[in-house]
Parts: structure tokens; C-alpha cells; sequence
């Protein structure tokens, strides 16, 4: 417990006495009560000594109309007048408790309501919450971390690596230039582009309607439809073995496609063995 | 240290050095135009730390920030979570867009001078070979790259609520990327892209009810010719990728929105 300078208390009690304030030490009652209660409120004393006109002023108003506190707000009169009444109604025990109740003794023991703050108050609505504009928020802590650097180094390394490989993959191999383009000379086998290879694969088998148009519409509009169809929530791949195997199987249907559309077709599209005559391959 | 300056006298020349290279900085680092090139955070900034406030800076002042949040979860930056797929798609993207910008200096569309374009870019341009290869290979492996992107997006279960739209994106943009490839295809016009291109309009040819309107819109005549190549010049380089780039962009923000990447298994 701070001391409070003697000079300040002294200060203190002329202006109470000033104010016409009742001033500690010269109580008449609870004598015995008050070396403990002057020593609880010793640091308050002298705080609220420091102001002095604080305290005073709001005891001085103290009416039905609304109290300005220090920050600015206003008390509604109403509340002011509740409180009066509750204080008025209890005042036989509010003295001795509030007597006992700790640190704002000093200033707030005396009965009369005038005696402390706004309409004999020992403390101060700052403002009225109305129920349910708190609302709480639960967070879920996650474990997160600072895109700089962590994610940041990563793609750069990542974007680094694959333009180093691609610059010297490219400065080795020479994209593929063929012979001018000639309609009248249809070069066998003619092949689409290696990402088609499975839909003419699929022309050896199918009508080509069935095969360039049908399958591969209806196959990428089931791609799009995926997650509209597969209503099961969960992320696990062991709860989700019906749609990884699906999707296993209609990729490597696709994979395997493509190989042998790349690979293993030669002349007239037949098939072949790339070990036996060679890749009619070019990217 | 004092007896090493004593020795050679090094040891004063670099402390004046250093201060001579300081009061560089300052004045470089310390000008206003640096200062309004790099905003606050950056760490090209005088007197950049590594503290938590500045990471967040580093983020929340750069261009990057349209793209990543300041923060993301722990096993989102694991690379065996993502490969980079999706990422180094993207800067595939980028990295076409830069070297096709530097073949369009050289390439005109028309059949009498597209395939000699090509030869003389080859032969006669200063790295004309190098960023043909890299727009060819690049090309062929942004396809692999988004097809792999997609599967690691359904392996993980990363389509399901909140993400389908952004699946429904993915799917859109893997077709453009294929199309944009193949777009890219004729442009040589070589033996090698008129028969591919063939062989892959005449399967669009065979789309019901308008088939033959289908391939004549594509190829702007009964053959492939001189329109049908300006045609797919005109889609390759200007319309595919400014409708992938929407969609792109689309992707981006959807994948921020619906809370970045799928947590984890």
C-alpha cells in the first residue's frame, strides 16, 4: 500500500471540509473501524483527493435530470431516480455495508446519499448494454502461418525449378516443325494433338459422333457435376473409397487411352508395337 | 581486431567503407520516391525487421495481397499437400503469355507466311528457337499440370461444400487450357498441326444436329485455310485468353472466399 503524503491528505480534508463534505477522521461513528478503512482507502483517498471537484460537483447535482459524467455520457434520469430509491429504501444497511465493503470507504462511507457520487452513488453507469447486442463469437483457434515467408519462398522455389527446367528442356530439345502444310498430302498416320489421342483412340471403337462429341461432353459434364453429385461430406480417403475408385478407374481408362493412341498406333492407325516399328509420335 | 588494423590498416578503409555505403543507402532508401515505390512493410524498405507485424505488412501492402491472404493455414503451405500445381499452372500461364507475346512480333497468319515466320524465327531470331521450344513445352505441360491440379483437388475431397462452384471453374478453365493449346496447334502450319487439327475437327464436325454449322464456324470456310487460320490466331492469342483469365481470376477469389485450401485429411 502506497503512502499518501501527509500534505495531500491535509489538502484533502480542508477541501472536503471546503465542500461540506464529511471528511474521515472525524466520524463520529465506527471509530474503531477507522485506522483499517483509512488504510484500505488510502491509495482511492488520494486519488480522489487529487480531483477534489469532481466528486463534489456530481454531489452537488445529483436531481431528476440527467447527471453528465466526466467522459461525457449522460446517466438517464430515470436510472438515477431507481437507484435514489434503492439506496433510500435500504439505507439502514447500506451504511454499515458500505463501511465494510473495502477500498471506496474513505469517501463513500458516510449514510447520506448526498455525501458521494451522482445522486449518491458509490460508483457509475457508464453506459447500458441492452441484452443481445452482446453477441459471442467462438473463434476456432487455427494453426496458421505468415504467407511471407513461409508460402511465399515456396512458390518462388517451386516457379524457380520449373523455369530452370523448362529453359533447358527447351534449349535441348527443338519444338517439332514438319514440312509445310500440305491439304493434298495427308501424312499417315495423322494424329490430333496428344491430349485427343484418347477421344481418337475412342474413334477406332465408337461412331464418331459417339466418340469426338457424346463421350467427352458427357464426360466433362460429369466432372463438373461431381460434387453436386457425391453428397458425402467427408474428406478422408477411407470414406470416400467409392467415388477414389471411380475416379481412379476413369482416369486410367483415360491414361491408357491416350498411351496406346500416342504409341501404339502406326500406319492407318493400326495398332503397333513402339519396341517393333517404332513412335509415330510427335508432340 | 586492433592489432589487425594496426598491421595493414584494413580495418579503418572498411569501417570508412561501410560508412560510406551506409549514408548510400540512406540516402537512396531514405529518398522519397524509394519510399513511395515501396510501401510500408515492404522489405525493401530501410530498416525492414522480421517481425510478425511486418509479415503481415509484407502481404497486406503488395500486389500479392489480390491473391493471398496474410495468414493460411499450416498444412496449406505443405508442398506435399499441393505439388504447386495449381500455382505453377498459373505462372505457366504467365510465363506463355510473355514468350507468345514475343512470337506474335515475328508470326503473321496468313498460309502463305506462317510456316516461314516460324523457319526464320528459328533460324534468324535471337533466341527465336529458345522461346518457341519454351512456348511449346510450357504449353504442353500447363495442360499436364492443370489436369494433375484437378486431381489432386478430387483425391483430397476439396470440391465438396463450400468449394463446388470453384470445381464447376476448375472444369471450365481445363477446357480452355485444352482448347487454348489446341488453338495454338495450327499456327505453324506444318504437316504435323493441319492434320491434327483435321483429325480434330472433323470429330467436332460429327456434333448432333449442327455439326457441319459447328465446323464451319470453326473453320471459317469448308477447309482448313487461310481463315481458319486467322481465326484460331485470333481465338489463341486474344479471345481464349482473355475468357481464361476472367475465369482465372474468378478461381482465385473463390478459393480465398470458400476459405482457402481444403483442411486437411
Amino acid at each position: 500500500m502506497p503512502e499518501v503524503p501527509e500534505h495531500l491528505l491535509r489538502r484533502s480534508r480542508e477541501r472536503r471540509k471546503a465542500l461540506g463534505l464529511p471528511v474521515e477522521g472525524e466520524e463520529g461513528e465506527a471509530p474503531a473501524d477507522e485506522p483499517a478503512a483509512a488504510d484500505a482507502g488510502a491509495a482511492d483517498a488520494g486519488a480522489a483527493a487529487a480531483p477534489p471537484a469532481a466528486g463534489g460537483d456530481d454531489g452537488g447535482e445529483g436531481g431528476g435530470e440527467d447527471v453528465e459524467t466526466q467522459g461525457g455520457a449522460k446517466i438517464p434520469a430515470h436510472l438515477l431516480e431507481r437507484s435514489k430509491r434503492r439506496r433510500a429504501a435500504a439505507a439502514g444497511e447500506a451504511a454499515p455495508a458500505a463501511a465494510g465493503g473495502g477500498t471506496a470507504t474513505a469517501v463513500a462511507a458516510p449514510p447520506a446519499p448526498t455525501a458521494t457520487g451522482p445522486g449518491g452513488h458509490t460508483q457509475r453507469l457508464l453506459t447500458v448494454v441492452k441484452s443481445g447486442s452482446i453477441q459471442q463469437t467462438r473463434a476456432e483457434a487455427q494453426d496458421k502461418v505468415h504467407v511471407w515467408p513461409h508460402l511465399l519462398v515456396i512458390e518462388f522455389a517451386s516457379i524457380l525449378i520449373v523455369m530452370a527446367a523448362l529453359t533447358i528442356f527447351s534449349a535441348l530439345v527443338k519444338a517439332p516443325l514438319l514440312g509445310l502444310a500440305d491439304t493434298n498430302k495427308t501424312p499417315n498416320p495423322s494424329k490430333a494433338p496428344w491430349y485427343f489421342l484418347g477421344l481418337q483412340e475412342l474413334l477406332t471403337m465408337f461412331h464418331p459422333m459417339v466418340a469426338g462429341v457424346t463421350i467427352p461432353g458427357v464426360g466433362l459434364l460429369l466432372l463438373a457435376v461431381a460434387p453436386f453429385v457425391d453428397k458425402n461430406p467427408s474428406h478422408r480417403p477411407t470414406d470416400r473409397k467409392f467415388a477414389i475408385a471411380i475416379f481412379t478407374i476413369f482416369i486410367m481408362l483415360w491414361a491408357v487411352l491416350v498411351i496406346i493412341g500416342s504409341f501404339f498406333r502406326g500406319e492407318g492407325f493400326n495398332f503397333v508395337f513402339p519396341w517393333n516399328n517404332g513412335t509415330f509420335f510427335e508432340l | 581486431m586492433a592489432i589487425g588494423n594496426g598491421r595493414n590498416g584494413n580495418g579503418n578503409g572498411r569501417v570508412r567503407v561501410s560508412a560510406a555505403l551506409d549514408k548510400v543507402d540512406e540516402k537512396v532508401r531514405g529518398s522519397q520516391a524509394w519510399n513511395s515505390i515501396f510501401r510500408p512493410g515492404s522489405i525493401y524498405r530501410r530498416g525492414y525487421t522480421d517481425s510478425p507485424r511486418n509479415r503481415s505488412y509484407v502481404i497486406m501492402n503488395n500486389v500479392l495481397y489480390h491473391l493471398h491472404p496474410v495468414k493460411v493455414k499450416r498444412h496449406a503451405v505443405k508442398v506435399s499437400y499441393t505439388l504447386c500445381l495449381g500455382g505453377l499452372s498459373f505462372f505457366l500461364f504467365i510465363l506463355l503469355t510473355v514468350t507468345g507475346i514475343f512470337l506474335m512480333f515475328f508470326y503473321r497468319p496468313t498460309t502463305a507466311t506462317s510456316w516461314n515466320d516460324i523457319r526464320t524465327l528459328e533460324t534468324a531470331v535471337t533466341f527465336g528457337s529458345l522461346v518457341r521450344n519454351m512456348h511449346r513445352w510450357a504449353a504442353h505441360l500447363m495442360v499436364l499440370t492443370v489436369f494433375l491440379h484437378m486431381c489432386r483437388v478430387f483425391y483430397h475431397g476439396a470440391y465438396k461444400a463450400p468449394r463446388e462452384f470453384n470445381w464447376v471453374i476448375g472444369v471450365i478453365l481445363l477446357t480452355l487450357t485444352l482448347l487454348l493449346s489446341f488453338t495454338g496447334y495450327l499456327l505453324p502450319w506444318d504437316q504435323l498441326a493441319l492434320w491434327a487439327v483435321t483429325v480434330g475437327t472433323n470429330m467436332m464436325g460429327y456434333t448432333p444436329v449442327f455439326g457441319s454449322s459447328v465446323r464451319y464456324v470453326l473453320l471459317g470456310s469448308q477447309q482448313i485455310g487461310d481463315q481458319t487460320l486467322l481465326r484460331w490466331y485470333v481465338l489463341h492469342v486474344l479471345l481464349l485468353p482473355f475468357v481464361i483469365v476472367i475465369f482465372m481470376a474468378v478461381h482465385f477469389w473463390r478459393v480465398r472466399k470458400d476459405g482457402g485450401l481444403s483442411g486437411p485429411l
